[in-house]
């Protein structure tokens, strides 16, 4: 577990950061948090002979709430997250999913750019950000693009960011309907073997006027629940619209049989999980 | 106030003896980050080693390239078995009497087996230098399956010793067979079991798992070409041993060899064994003149360095209508992958897996062993537990409650009836163990009680009935465990580690002002020895425990002993230091009655002091005897204050206890919650109840990791799948719950304080404890037994397969 050879970079700002991913090349890597890319480098698994550290970029850290909207700098950690004040009348569910990823050291460290950016279907906020209809700030050295969560994961370690490009900003709506992010993992410190983010709006006259589903590592790319969210906001909530729901769900989910379980008891655990947590944003809506 | 002034329990306080919830005086230094752990050492020109290691199960290594590795900046050599093989040292014995490769001679049978030992500048230019090692390998079909190892088709892992017919242990019927071990009396037990009116039957596994402690193994070595002498640091559970088997192995002789065991972070069985590590060190310094650095990160030290268990134990269990048992049957295949590396006694290879008849008053009984050959790693160490103890009784308290589902009886009340009683003691087992106290009715009861196990049932009743009406998915579980172990090895007429006899030892030096330095044999790897010892002798010889200093490890200075593990440091070294501490309390007395003017028999010993008998002003301190005996010239009498004890114990110990714990299934995710856990311990004296509090707790944090997810699972293949703290499970403070700890005292007869021993009894009894609670949740619905680890896909699969998703 001893990784190879590597220049370290600490550049101040975006700039600088993205004309040295450009100067590098291939062989050079974003670091933010380090707590998905220093494993695999110690595993050799990641060889980059560059790190470009963007600790040092001041803008990269901050979470705004503005009409309506809310954005957060990708440098900004989990612990971060945790704490904002503004963040839990804005947005309670990024708190409840950040409380659930690995443990209190990591989240001092571990980034939401980080996070998203990795492509692993093992984070948890790639869904989040699906179910909270995101879009991911990526900026290159010729200017800036804007790429929705629910595009920007194609398969596991794949995304929509060009390697020359550093994601900037997470931007989404404000949410202060029902919530809930349920995820079952066998310890502190693991990935979901089954994990749901929900958010349920119950409309003045007690239907259901919003609803938006996804799911995390059950296929390789975290899934977002287009069909069962639409369902659930034309047929209201009730037990016969839930069933259907998380059916709907279960159809388009592809586990895969790993140390957490096979195939078989993943989905059924998926499918207890995602019930969980409709019921309880439901009870929160 | 002066210390005649004071009373005589003030005095006995002042000491900080036995009984006394004495701080930890090693922890000062373990919090604040300074402990001295082997990579911790830093020594001018030192270089580093790293392993070249196989990713094939099972190969033929048809060439080895090390030139590119070579041409690298700051690489030293690449040692492989073709450099070893001229010193000998290509193969190395096994603790259990096989031989292990140091380095792959021909082929490699395991995933991680030590191919090439890279020594290079630092650490990072020798983990390059491994990657650029090349090595051809032929690919061999693999063997992960023991009951699959005598098929006809079975590949032959040992090609070295295929055609031996007698192995250590006796006659080897095939290739991939290591030996079969027997005990007791089959015939008569077979016949019980023919006659019997109730018999029941289960395959138990325990799996395989690994002691994972925190810190890996590790070891420096030196070797001074001027001097002639090998300093040796390393993560040693018994440095004498290391010290034995390096000279036996390097022809070194062996007063020029020094092994030092410095702070060690956890050992549980794993640092007992040697390692191709160890051996390439010492090799690389000799070769270079430096001194060569080997420390194994955390997958090797999961994948290669000595795993634990792997059993799969055949019970049959004979009892009247009643439910008095008659007979217990068991056979058990043993996976002891390529080399058999077990740590046990010469004479036991399955260690004291006959302790299996447990608690009970088992009349007869059977017990068979089969060693088998696999490819994967070798071991089969005891997990802080003494020898395959831990094994046996999950195997009896398993077999217990299967019995019990089968008589349709209360698991509680067939135990009561089956326990050997109080007046029994010493109690002659049927698989030969004499079980030298106990009074375990007293304890059951307490724990009971404690729980309030009657309200607990009708509980589990009530909430099965729930659960069928369709208002739970809950379903709850009560995990009764009654464990006997037998630690503290031992006899040195059975027990011996490569010939050498079990005993322990303490030499005791009292310094002129009254205070006092103790070495042990033993060596401590978080256990407290430091603050315990000194205990033991503060009650002794009347000298407070904080002026005595500890000191443990250091093979120039300790007096020989054979280490620890197999909870056998209190039984047999802190037997070693009170008699030794008795030798000076004798030399004590003599000084006192010359200084008192009376004869020997006049004085008599009072917590700190000599008193004259009778009249009670006249007395003299230890203090005052110790610096009498440098300062005066006493007739008949050597100067100085010492004393040496090496202890050969008459009779193992046998600590006991009673757990249960209570826990809440989730049927449908298969997650556990633990509620209520238990925790009575009877290891006799207790010399520290904070000291065992914190065994007691560290012990059943590492018993609910292996009974609830920790394992190392192979796949077909013979790839490891839990290499990493990702997969294998170590608890945090999130997942263990409170414990509740208890005690009984049933003092040990033979040892000389009375004590018997506690790390590894929570190990061994909370396995049984956790697990039961899992298989006893599932009882009302026809379920008899499922083998560990309960993970949730597993627990969920259980309530899968009894329908209970539909
Ligand atoms: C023991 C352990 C348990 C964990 N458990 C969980 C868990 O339960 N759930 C979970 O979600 N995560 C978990 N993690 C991962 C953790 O949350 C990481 O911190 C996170 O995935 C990555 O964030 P980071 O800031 O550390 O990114 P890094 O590790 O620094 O980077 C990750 C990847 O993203 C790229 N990258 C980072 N920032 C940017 C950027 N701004 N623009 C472009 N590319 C970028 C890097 O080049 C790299 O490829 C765990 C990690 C550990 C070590």
């Amino acid at each position: 577990m001893i990784p190879g050879r590597f220049d370290y970079h600490q550049p101040d700002s975006l700039t600088a950061a993205l004309t040295l991913l450009n100067d590098l090349g291939d062989d050079a890597r974003v670091i933010a948090g380090g707590h998905s890319l220093i494993p695999m480098m110690k595993l050799r698994l990641a060889m980059p002979e560059h790190l470009v550290d963007l600790k040092a970029i001041s803008d990269l850290k901050h979470i705004t709430v503005k009409d309506g909207s809310i954005s957060i700098g990708a440098m900004t950690t989990q612990a971060e997250l945790i704490g904002s004040a503004e963040l839990a009348l804005s947005a309670p569910i990024v708190k409840e999913t950040a409380l659930q990823i690995a443990d209190p050291q990591i989240r001092y460290q571990g980034t939401i750019g980080g996070n998203v950016a990795n492509g692993d279907p093992g984070n948890d906020m790639p869904a989040l950000m699906q179910c909270l209809d995101a879009e991911f700030q990526l900026s290159g050295l010729d200017g800036q693009r804007t790429v929705k969560a629910r595009e920007f994961y194609e398969a596991a370690y794949f995304t929509a960011r060009d390697d020359l490009e550093i994601l900037t900003e997470i931007v989404f709506p404000v949410c202060t309907g029902g919530y809930a992010y349920e995820k079952q993992k066998r310890k502190i410190g693991d990935y979901a073997t089954a994990a749901a983010a929900v958010l349920l709006t119950r409309g003045a006259d007690g239907s259901c006027s919003h609803a938006s589903i996804a799911l995390t590592n059950l296929a390789d790319t975290p899934i977002y629940c287009e069909d069962a969210s639409k369902a659930l906001m034309n047929s209201g909530i009730d037990d016969a619209s839930i069933a259907a729901a998380v059916k709907s769900c279960l159809e388009i989910i592809d586990p895969v049989d790993d140390n957490r379980g096979p195939a078989a008891f993943k989905k059924h655990a998926a499918g207890i999980v995602l019930k969980r947590a409709i019921d309880n944003a439901w009870s929160r809506a | 106030m002066s210390v005649e002034a004071k009373t005589l329990e003030e005095r006995q306080a002042a000491l900080k003896g036995l009984g006394t919830s004495r701080k930890r005086v090693e922890d000062a230094r373990f919090t604040q980050g300074k402990g001295n752990y082997v990579d911790d050492l830093k020594m001018p020109d030192m270089l580093f080693g790293d392993f070249v290691r196989s990713q094939h199960a099972h190969a033929y290594v048809k060439s080895i390239d090390t030139t590119e590795a070579m041409a690298l900046p700051g690489v030293i050599a690449v040692l492989t078995a073709a450099d070893l093989e001229p010193l000998n040292l290509h193969w190395m014995p096994t603790l259990a009497g096989d031989k292990q490769m140091v380095l792959a001679d021909g082929k490699v049978l395991f995933q991680g087996q030590e191919v090439a030992f890279v020594i290079a500048e630092d650490r990072y230019i020798a983990a390059d230098a491994v990657d650029l090692v090349k090595v051809e390998y032929e690919e061999l079909p693999v063997l992960v399956d023991p009951f699959k190892a005598e098929l006809p088709d079975a590949p032959i892992l040992r090609e070295d010793i295929a055609d031996q017919k007698e192995g250590a242990h006796g006659p080897r019927r095939h290739p991939n067979h290591i030996f079969t071990w027997e005990q007791g009396d089959k015939a008569a037990t077979e016949s019980i079991l023919e006659s019997a009116a109730v018999v029941a039957e289960e395959t138990v596994y325990y799996h395989r798992t690994h002691p994972c402690p925190l810190e890996t193994c590790g070891a420096v070595a030196s070797m001074d070409k001027v001097n002639g002498k090998l300093t040796l640091w390393g993560t040693f559970q018994a440095p004498h041993v290391v010290r034995t088997v390096a000279s036996m192995l390097s022809g070194i002789a062996e007063h020029n060899i020094r092994v030092v065991s410095p702070d060690i972070g956890g050992g549980f069985g794993n640092k007992v064994g040697v390692y191709p590590g160890y051996i390439c060190a010492i090799v690389a310094s000799i070769v270079t003149g430096k001194p060569v650095k080997w420390v194994e990160d955390r997958m090797e030290n999961l994948t290669s360095t000595a795993f634990a268990r792997d059993y799969w134990m055949q019970g049959k269990i004979a009892a009247t209508a009643e439910g008095k048992i008659t007979g217990l049957w068991c056979h058990t295949t043993a996976d002891h992958g390529a080399f058999d590396a077990c740590a046990d006694p010469t004479k036991y290879p399955a260690g004291f897996m006959s302790i299996c008849t447990g608690s009970y008053d088992i009349p007869t009984a059977y017990l068979a062993v089969d060693g088998i050959y696999t490819n994967k790693a070798p071991g089969g160490v005891a997990y802080r537990c003494s020898f395959r103890v831990t094994e046996a009784a999950y195997f009896i308290e398993r077999m217990i409650e299967v019995l019990a589902i089968k008589l349709d009886m209360d698991a509680a009340e067939l135990r009561r009836i089956n326990f050997i009683k109080k007046e029994q003691f010493p109690y002659q087992s049927a698989l030969g163990w004499e079980y030298d106290s106990g009074d375990y009715h007293t304890a059951w009861d307490k724990a009971l009680k404690a729980v309030d196990y009657p309200a607990l049932r009708e509980e589990q009743a009530a909430r099965v009935e729930e659960f069928k009406a369709g208002k739970t998915r809950k379903l709850m579980g009560i995990g009764l465990s009654h464990f006997t172990e037998i630690v503290g090895a031992g006899p040195v007429k059975n027990c011996d580690i490569l010939g050498m006899g079990m005993f322990d030892s303490c030499e005791i030096r009292i310094h002129p002002t009254g205070s006092a330095i103790a070495r042990l044999g033993t060596i401590s790897q978080g256990q407290g020895h430091a603050t315990t010892f000194a205990q033991i002798l503060a009650s002794e010889i009347g000298i407070s425990a904080d002026d005595i200093t500890i000191e443990e490890g250091d093979t120039d200075t300790a007096p020989y002993g054979l280490g620890t593990y197999g909870s056998r440091s209190t039984p047999v070294a802190g037997a070693a230091t009170a008699m030794a501490g008795r030798k000076i309390r004798a030399k004590a007395q003599m000084i006192a009655a010359y200084m008192l003017e009376v004869h020997d028999n006049d004085v008599e010993w009072e917590v700190d002091r000599f008193v004259v008998k009778g009249a009670p002003e006249r007395f003299k301190t230890m203090k005052e005897i110790a610096f009498a005996s440098y300062t005066q010239a006493i007739p008949g009498i050597e100067p100085g204050l010492e004393a040496v004890s090496y202890y050969d114990p008459p009779n193992m110990t046998y600590p006991f206890g009673a757990y249960i714990a209570v826990m809440d299934i989730d049927v449908d995710t298969g997650v556990t919650e633990i509620r209520q856990f238990y925790a009575l311990d009877d290891c006799g004296t207790r010399i520290n109840p904070m000291i065992i509090e914190g065994q007691v707790h560290g012990g059943l944090t590492e018993a609910l990791a292996i009974a609830l997810g920790q394992e190392i699972a192979y796949d077909e293949l013979g790839n490891v799948k839990t290499g990493s703290l990702m997969d294998f499970f170590i608890p945090t403070s999130w997942e263990t719950p409170n414990y509740v700890t208890d005690f009984t005292e049933t003092p040990s007869p033979h040892h000389p304080i009375g004590a018997k021993g506690v790390g590894e009894s929570p190990n061994v009894g909370g396995v049984p404890a956790f697990s039961n609670a899992i298989n006893d949740a599932f009882r009302a619905f026809g379920s008899t037994h499922t083998n560990m680890p309960h993970d949730h896909w597993r627990i969920w699969k259980t309530a899968n397969d009894l329908g209970l998703h539909a």
